[in-house]
Parts: C-alpha cells; structure tokens; sequence
C-alpha cells in the first residue's frame, strides 16, 4: 500500500514537473504512456526489450559461471589467490567504457564482443564476493563431511552451496544492477537493436517520449525481475535462518 | 610418517602414535603426543581422560582421520565405518534434522532413521531446523546421526560438556543404554572422571603435554554390580596417577 502511494506520489511530481516545463523537454505521463502503446502495439517494444534482455541473462550467466568458479579458487587456495588477485583489482579498477571500446576494436560491433565487454564488467565483482564466500566456508562442518564420508557432490550440495548462497545472492542482486546499466551502454555504442539502441536514437532525433517509453519499461521489467525472481529465492535460500527465536525448552 | 589401517580380524581399535607434533605461531614446534599407546577390544567402550589442554581432542582427530600429520600408526576396526560426536553438535544448519541424518546417512532406511529419532525422542522434531533446538537437543541429534551410519567405531568428544546437570545425565544415561545394548566399540574423550568411570568399560589416563597413556584402567563388569567403593577405588588409582594433580571432584556412581 505505502508502495502504492510512493508511486503516485512519484506520478503526481512528474505530472506538476511535466506542466510547468516544455513538453518536448518533460513530456507528462499520459503522453509517455501512450507512446508506450504505440511501441507496444507495432511490437517493436517487446522486440526490443526481449533483445536487450537476452543480452543481460547471457552476460550475466557468463560473469556469475565464471566468477563463482575462479572466486571459489581464490577463497580455497593461497596460490591461486596471490597469482589472480592484481588481475582482479586490474578488472575492479578498469572502467567500464574503456573495456567497452577495446571489446568492439578487438572483436569488432559484435554480439559476442557486447556480450563479453559486458560479462568482463561484472566479473570482478563476482569474483570478490563469492572469494569472501569460500574463505568464510565452515571448517568443522568440513571436519563433519570427511568423518561421515559426504561424497563430492554430497560436499558441494549440503556444505558448499548453502554457505555460499548469501554471497551468490549479494552477486546476483549488485551484478544484475550493474549488468543491465552496462549493456545499455554497450547497445548505445555499437548495436542496432536493444533497449540501449533505441534511447540512443530518441536521443539523437531529441524524441523525449520515445526515450521515456523504452526506459520506463525497461526499469519496470528490472524491477519485476527483482521483485518476483531475486528476492524470493533470496528468501527461500535464507529460510533456515528465520525462527531462531523460536528455541526449544530441554524436552 | 603414519598408517591408518583397518583390522581384519577381531573389530579392535589399536593406537600406537610415536609422536604428534603441531608448530606454534612462531615456528617453535610443540609436542602435543608421544608415545601414546591404546587398545580397546570390539564391543567394548573406552574412556580418553585427561586434564583440559592436554591432548585428547587431538587425539580424537587422528583417530577419525581428519590429521594425518603424525608419526605412528592407528588400527581401525574392520570396515572402519565411523560415527563421530564432536563437541559442538556441527549439524547442517540449512537442513532439518531428519535432513541432517539423511544425509550423513543416504544409505540408511527411513524406517531405522525413524527409530533412531524414536529412541532419542526427536520424532515431534524431525522437521526444526537446528537453530531451533536446545544444546541438549542437538547433541541427541548428533548422536542419532553417528548411530544412523551403523558405525564400526564410535568417537564421542566430550559428549556432556556444557549441559546442565541434568540434560548431561539425562543424555549420560542415554549413552550408557546404547552402548550396554548395541555393543559398538565406542571411545569417548574426557575430562570428567565421573563421566569416564560411568560410561567406559576401559579407562585411558592421559598424562599432561605431550600427552601418553599413563594408566589403562578395566573397570569391573557387569556395571550395574559396580559399587560406589569400586568406583572410588579407581577414582583414587587415577588421582594417584596425576600425583594430585587432577582437579576432579564429587563421588562417582555406577551406571
């Protein structure tokens, strides 16, 4: 409900700024949502926002694979951390258009080029945060496994995974806030189709409507995915946790 | 140099460690075992006692394989299949107890799993999670768990410490019932004398740092015909052995 309010109060804020300012600058909402229709009833809306979407799973997917693997690494074995750790802060430190640029002069305007300047972007982040994770891992549950014989899987199932989810949850929700503003960035500079690829046009022909009408949408489905994806596997991983309270008196 | 080895004959535990040596913060080696000599027959239950500090959990680990760093040698019983109590319960803490045995335990069947949480009665709890049991609780479920394993050797590691007294008798007398009944070859790590005499068939008197078996008590059998005299007699055995040095107090009781 205080949502709700929020919301509207968010909506009422714009309308006023909206009347008091040049339209072609601050369209109102009633514009911006009938362009929404427009977009979306010529379904170049959801063409384009399906695009731009594939783009961040795949980027996404990629630098979560990748980091929890390498950061898994780094959090177990000394070696592997001291030799990968000035690579890592290299990556943390390096901004995000500089690896953009060198991604499409190197591999060209191509999707794996998008999709890998992306995947790199978030990599780091991944990696310092699952890394954090392993070096946490419980060693007297390890103790525990090894005198009851948990088979590897049974290791990586019971014992890793669980102690790690708070820290693959934390690299969900940060790397999928960084991934989306980043793949817009690289639609913007070198795609020609994607959410990134349409704002970019609304702002070369000044079309404020259009350019509100791909990003609402866009935020909304970030908020969705947000909403109704992270957070109730958030949740349901961090269910054991809830009920402490709950203690039982000496039966 | 070590050997963990599993016995072919008679299920035994034999322990024969030359010397275990751990390196403190600033390189210096410390001695924390030598010499240390043990036997405990099949079926029987064995007693590690010892003053606090002196080596019996490290013991422990070596005899559950969780430190090779040793020199000597240590005879499994056959199959060496083993059920461990640490000191903390170390149950999975994102699973519910029934999980936590499952587990431990995959080729178990429910139908011994449900026994198990009969006889230690933490059937109405099968689905809590461990943070919603008590430490009285939990080490049940420990022990429930090492039992579900069918476990050729039992390791207890101060399966009393921090109870209150009567969650520590209550369990006590659990422990006593499960090993009198199943006659699994169980060693139990101790610092309470009481706890040693009332529970193991054998006692095993550690000395101070580097720890080695200065005694090697048989307590008499059948246990129930155990009178306080007895009970006092090895009580004064063992308070000879430490030269005084013991801080064990109150009256030991038969089983």
């Amino acid at each position: 409900m205080i949502r709700l309010v929020s919301l509207a109060a968010l909506l009422l804020l714009w309308q006023i700024g909206a009347s008091l300012s040049d339209p072609h600058r601050l369209p109102g909402p009633a514009a911006v949502f009938e362009k929404i229709y427009e977009e979306a009833v010529s379904g170049a809306l959801f063409f384009n926002l399906a695009v731009t979407l594939a783009r961040v799973v795949a980027a996404f997917a990629l630098a979560m694979s990748f980091g929890a693997a390498i950061g898994y690494l780094m959090g177990r074995n000394r070696l592997a951390d001291r030799l990968l750790d000035p690579w890592v802060v290299t990556l943390l430190n390096l901004p995000a258009l500089v690896v953009i640029v060198l991604a499409y002069v190197w591999a060209g305007l191509t999707e794996v080029a998008a999709i890998g300047a992306v995947a790199l972007n978030k990599l780091p982040n991944a990696i310092v945060v699952v890394r954090e994770g392993a070096r946490a891992l419980d060693p007297h549950l390890e103790d525990m496994a090894q005198v009851f014989r948990f088979s590897r899987v049974a290791r990586v199932k019971h014992l890793v995974l669980p102690q790690l989810a708070p820290y693959l949850a934390a690299a969900t929700r940060s790397g999928l806030s960084l991934v989306w503003k980043i793949v817009l960035v690289v639609e913007l500079l070198g795609r020609s189709n994607g959410v990134g690829f349409e704002i970019n046009m609304a702002f070369q022909l000044f079309d404020m409507k259009l350019l509100l009408a791909y990003a609402l949408p866009f935020v909304a489905l970030m908020l969705g995915v947000e909403t109704f994806l992270v957070q109730p596997l958030e949740r349901h991983v961090s269910r054991w946790r809830r009920g402490v309270s709950r203690r039982l008196d000496r039966v | 140099m070590n050997d963990t080895s599993r016995a072919g004959g008679a299920a035994s535990l034999d322990v024969s460690i030359a010397s275990k040596d751990y390196h403190s913060a600033s390189g210096r080696p410390l001695r924390a075992l030598e010499d240390l000599r043990l036997t405990l027959p099949a079926g029987q239950a064995g007693a590690v006692v010892g003053p606090s500090g002196c080596g019996k959990t490290t013991l422990l680990r070596l005899i559950a394989g969780l430190d090779k760093d040793y020199v000597g040698a240590i005879t499994l019983p056959e199959h060496g299949r083993l059920g461990m109590v640490f000191q903390e319960p170390r149950l999975l803490p994102w699973r519910s107890v029934i999980d936590n045995i499952r587990i431990a335990a995959p080729h178990a069947r429910e139908d011994d799993i449900a026994a198990l949480l009969d006889e230690f009665g933490l059937a109405e709890h099968a689905s809590h999670f461990p943070r919603e049991l008590s430490l009285g609780l939990a080490r049940r479920v420990a022990l429930a768990r090492a039992l579900a394993v069918k476990p050729d050797l039992l390791l207890l590691d101060e399966p009393l410490v921090s109870l209150d007294a009567a969650l520590a008798k209550d369990l006590r007398e659990m422990i006593a019932r499960l090993i009198d009944e199943r006659r699994i070859t169980t060693l139990i790590v101790t610092h309470d004398l009481n706890e040693a005499i009332a529970l193991g068939d054998r006692l095993f008197l550690l000395s101070a740092r580097p720890a080695r078996v200065a005694a090697t008590i048989d307590v008499p059998t059948p246990r129930k015909q155990l009178l306080e005299e007895a009970a006092a007699r090895i009580e004064a055995q063992a308070r000879a052995v430490y030269q005084g040095k013991s801080s064990y107090h109150g009256k030991s009781s038969p089983r």
